[in-house]
């Protein structure tokens, strides 16, 4: 089959490679129908996050058809089942799972004792995303081996395109959960960093969670846009000052709720010397994480507000303004998305025509293509927000 | 690699078995091989300077040499990192000043002015090979004053922004009971 094969920092490949197969009475293979990249794949794309060998397949936004089932599938999923696979696997047994903590399911990680040594404790196992977290091959090919089918998967009705249902499988429920985090009164303002797929997500869902006023902040002018259509007042960012609108936009309080939808690779900007001196120190590994959107969360939040991360760190980020979360009583709450948690409600939604995710789609490629899409995505080009590829 | 990185793989897992083309330009290897140089070049200026203040005969120069040493790992770093173009620039720029630094001691009272004729040859080239690479490794981010497209019309919402808005104040007016 062909597939999105990482070879090294900038180094994506689309190569033929064997087909996957059942290792286990809990796996399905399907057969991918659809697939994105996700902004998160751009941390792998430029190795800033460790723990990916050369022959890694990428990809952990998929979904698609079962063509084979194990025999411990247990009449959960059959042949023929449309599928949008959740980018976490899950066990649906442990603690964890029962407790609907999915991202951090105690079984399915299968190289858990690296991510003990980095993070204490293991998480989840996750297609597509370096060795911490399992190295199992991602979706972005023409088969999928999902393990821990029975549990990991969510099954979507036929009738509804795959444009519609396919971010169920991470931005949309990331989004949702980021929104939901920040326990929305209908008062509230809610400040958004980053207006990529999942800042988009999150805006629509802060909206639909009865938000009094969403502000997105970006400085793309085509993902402003699309954020002003969703709802949110913008912010661009390299021609205003961020913290001077924002209070400005609340009367000088502050937002109660802020939102990080950028994360690790914050855009870095003469104008603000955090950014450079950041990425100087990443550059010789003295940090992992750029994180000068948290320093100003942080900063302009209103005090006893809430701080919710959405956006992927990997490891070590310096100069946190631990004294200003302190003092202004602030709660910081962050992780990868419990999928699984949420896509009832979500897909509840799209069948209702609540919400069309479908929307925040600007490119829809063969899977040939994806190796110069993760270029045109990175740089921004074409005014690119969101990659579908098809296999 | 791929036989060294197989071996964490499991039984089973996809295999390359024919490879696609890979999206590294020749430029991309050539900025790779001139940050590794640059490291290299400059872990010998900070560790044996004057091995080469004595090689150009620019005796008493061993701190400028050691500074420079620093400079052309700084830039060897950059030069490997997805920041390459920058890298590549900050190494012109270091040219142009390894470039002053030996015309300095091009002088006729100089026993090693031969030596120094010579390493100034060679920056000229290597020069010449960091700006091309710097050339061809700018970025290819459209600028931001390219005319770009647009999306005012993607709400998301296919019952309309304002539906979804009183929809949820409607939820709010009536809250879920908690659960007991």
């Amino acid at each position: 089959m062909k597939a999105l094969v990482w070879h090294g920092k900038e180094d994506i490949r689309c190569d033929s490679v064997t087909d996957p197969e059942i290792q286990d009475p809990r796996d399905a293979i399907i057969k991918v129908t659809s697939c994105a990249i996700c902004g998160s794949d751009l941390h792998l794309f430029h190795n800033f996050i460790p723990g990916m060998l050369p022959g890694d397949i990428m990809g952990h936004e998929t979904m698609g058809e079962v063509v084979e089932v194990g025999s411990g599938v247990d009449g959960k999923l059959k042949k023929g089942d449309r599928i949008v696979v959740p980018f976490t696997i899950i066990c649906g047994e442990c603690d964890q799972c029962k407790r609907g903590n999915f991202s951090v399911c105690e079984t399915t990680n299968r190289k858990r004792h690296l991510a003990e040594k980095v993070f204490g404790h293991s998480c989840a196992g996750l297609f597509g995303y370096t060795h911490l977290t399992g190295g199992y091959p991602g979706g972005q090919a023409e088969y999928l081996r999902v393990p821990y089918a029975d549990a990991t998967h969510i099954k979507v009705p036929a009738g509804i395109p795959d444009e519609q249902l396919l971010f169920l499988s991470d931005i949309f429920p990331t989004g949702w959960q980021a929104a939901v985090q920040c326990d929305i009164e209908p008062t509230d303002t809610v400040a958004i960093w980053g207006c990529g797929p999942v800042g988009q997500m999150a805006i629509r869902s802060a909206i639909l969670l009865g938000a009094n006023q969403v502000i997105a902040i970006d400085c793309l002018p085509e993902r402003l846009s699309m954020a002003e259509a969703g709802g949110a007042t913008t912010i661009n960012f390299e021609t205003e000052s961020v913290v001077e609108r924002l209070n400005e936009l609340t009367d000088g309080k502050g937002p109660e709720k802020c939102i990080d939808c950028a994360g690790m690779e914050a855009h870095v900007m003469a104008s603000q010397p955090d950014t450079l001196l950041d990425r100087a120190k990443q550059m010789v590994m003295l940090e992992s994480d750029r994180p000068h959107v948290l320093r100003e969360m942080i900063y302009v939040c209103r005090p006893g507000g809430i701080i919710s991360v959405a956006g992927v760190y990997s490891g070590f980020s310096d100069k946190m303004p631990m004294g200003a979360f302190m003092n202004k009583g602030l709660t910081m709450r962050t992780g990868q998305t419990h999928v699984n948690r949420w896509t009832d409600d979500l897909l509840r939604r799209i069948e209702q025509g609540e919400i069309d995710p479908s929307f925040v789609i600007t490119h829809t490629v063969p899977l040939s293509q994806g190796p110069e899409m993760y270029q045109v995505f990175r740089d921004k080009r074409d005014s690119c927000v969101k990659v579908v590829l098809k296999p | 690699m791929f036989h060294f990185s197989n071996i964490v793989r499991t039984k089973g897992d996809p295999k390359i078995l024919e490879g696609g083309p890979s999206l590294k330009r020749p430029e991309d290897q050539l900025a790779r091989a001139l940050g590794w140089f640059s490291i290299g070049l400059g872990a010998v200026e900070f560790l044996a300077p004057r091995r080469i203040t004595a090689t150009l005969g620019m005796e008493g120069h061993e701190t400028l040499v050691r500074a420079f040493g620093v400079r052309e790992i700084l830039a060897g770093i950059m030069s490997l990192s997805v920041d390459k173009n920058a890298g590549l620039w900050a190494r012109v720029g270091g040219d142009g000043l390894d470039a002053a630094a030996l015309l300095s001691g091009l002088t006729s009272d100089n026993p090693k002015k031969s030596n120094i004729a010579l390493a100034l040859l060679m920056v000229g080239g290597i020069a010449m090979l960091d700006y091309r690479a710097a050339q061809d490794t700018r970025p290819r981010r459209p600028p931001r004053e390219a005319r770009r497209k647009l999306y005012p019309n993607r709400s998301g919402f296919p019952k309309g922004l304002e539906n979804a808005r009183s929809g949820a104040k409607q939820i709010a007016a009536h809250p879920m009971p908690e659960r007991s």
